[in-house]
């Protein structure tokens, strides 16, 4: 991770797809979204989604996944260079989550998070506030889900409040 | 058939579901195939992080509170999923052992205008853990089958 202060607005980053199984859906619904058009084909045709799709809480938790590798890529190519590895805080939230299409089964998602807003945090010195819009987007180009994460990023020591 | 429609939900309806306990062993599962960080993985390496000890991954968190809305709730309504989360705030880390329950309450409904047979119910969840403390909200509006399509809303 870099410093707070060398994130700028507009930064994006590219971070890899995942495609969804039958199986991988499932098992992902059974333990945390057992809602049947998430769970069994003929109840997912029967449904107005038409087919059987994957929980929105799958398509969020593989951006997530993909993020955490993508920084750990990201922290090992910064350290290969000698550079510093800024530490990344918790997450306080996140809005303006929009589920657009169903991710079905056999369908893969490419997963992209550009820098949209930033702030030097009022109540934790020596941390900022980083805000990235996160999109995945299907094999037919469709965007699928939308939203912007936020997160505590490192300030570079000694940097101005 | 489902027992909740859309005209089952107005403000002032309220519910709760849980408790529901989340074990060390749960968290760190979820962390490892969703969100290997440090903070939700390793407690020696938790404690220097901001979290200051291991909390679960707060899409684990939400993770949880649907099961329990499905379970609770959605099972049993004419439920066609949420188009979004309007909002989800973290404010406190879910630590192992912990107990959540949630609460949640009406915000406001509206029958859809461009499709009679369905409307939007928007939801404020509320989860706690067994210390009375508010881990995390969650403002969410969900879709759901009219009981009566096209009756005036």
């Amino acid at each position: 991770m870099r410093y707070f202060d060398d994130i700028n607005v507009g930064d994006r980053m590219e971070l890899g797809s995942h495609s969804f199984t039958a199986e991988d859906i499932k098992l992902f619904a059974g333990q945390y979204d057992p809602q049947a058009f998430h769970l069994d084909e003929a109840a997912a045709a029967q449904s107005h989604f038409g087919a059987l799709c994957a929980s929105g809480w799958h398509t969020i938790a593989v951006w997530m996944r993909l993020r955490v590798l993508y920084g750990r890529r990201e922290d090992a190519e910064r350290a290969a260079r000698g550079e510093v590895i800024a530490k990344l805080g918790p997450s306080p939230g996140f809005r303006e989550l929009k589920w657009f299409k169903p991710v079905y089964a056999g369908d893969t998602v490419t997963y992209a998070s550009e820098i949209a807003e930033k702030r030097a945090s009022q109540s934790r010195p020596g941390w900022g506030l980083v805000f990235a819009r996160n999109t995945g987007t299907n094999q037919k180009g469709e965007v699928v889900m939308s939203f912007i994460g936020s997160g505590f990023v490192e300030r570079r020591p000694g940097a101005a409040p | 058939m489902p027992k909740f429609y859309f005209e089952d939900f107005s403000p002032g309806w309220v519910a709760e579901y849980g408790p529901r306990r989340v074990t060390r062993e749960e968290m760190i599962g979820f962390a490892a195939q969703y969100d290997p960080q440090p903070m939700h993985l390793d407690e020696e390496a938790a404690r220097h992080t901001m979290l200051g000890g291991l909390g679960a991954s707060g899409w684990h968190t939400c993770c949880i509170v649907m099961k329990l809305l499905v379970d609770g709730l959605l099972r049993d309504a004419a439920s066609m999923g949420a188009p979004g989360i309007d909002e989800v705030r973290w404010l406190k880390p879910l630590r192992p052992g912990d107990s959540l329950t949630v609460r949640g309450n009406v915000l406001s409904a509206r029958a859809s205008q461009s499709k009679p047979d369905r409307g939007f119910v928007s939801f404020l969840w509320e989860a706690y853990n067994d210390r009375g403390e508010k881990v995390m909200t969650l403002v969410c509006p969900q879709m759901l089958l009219r009981r009566d399509p096209g009756a005036a809303a």
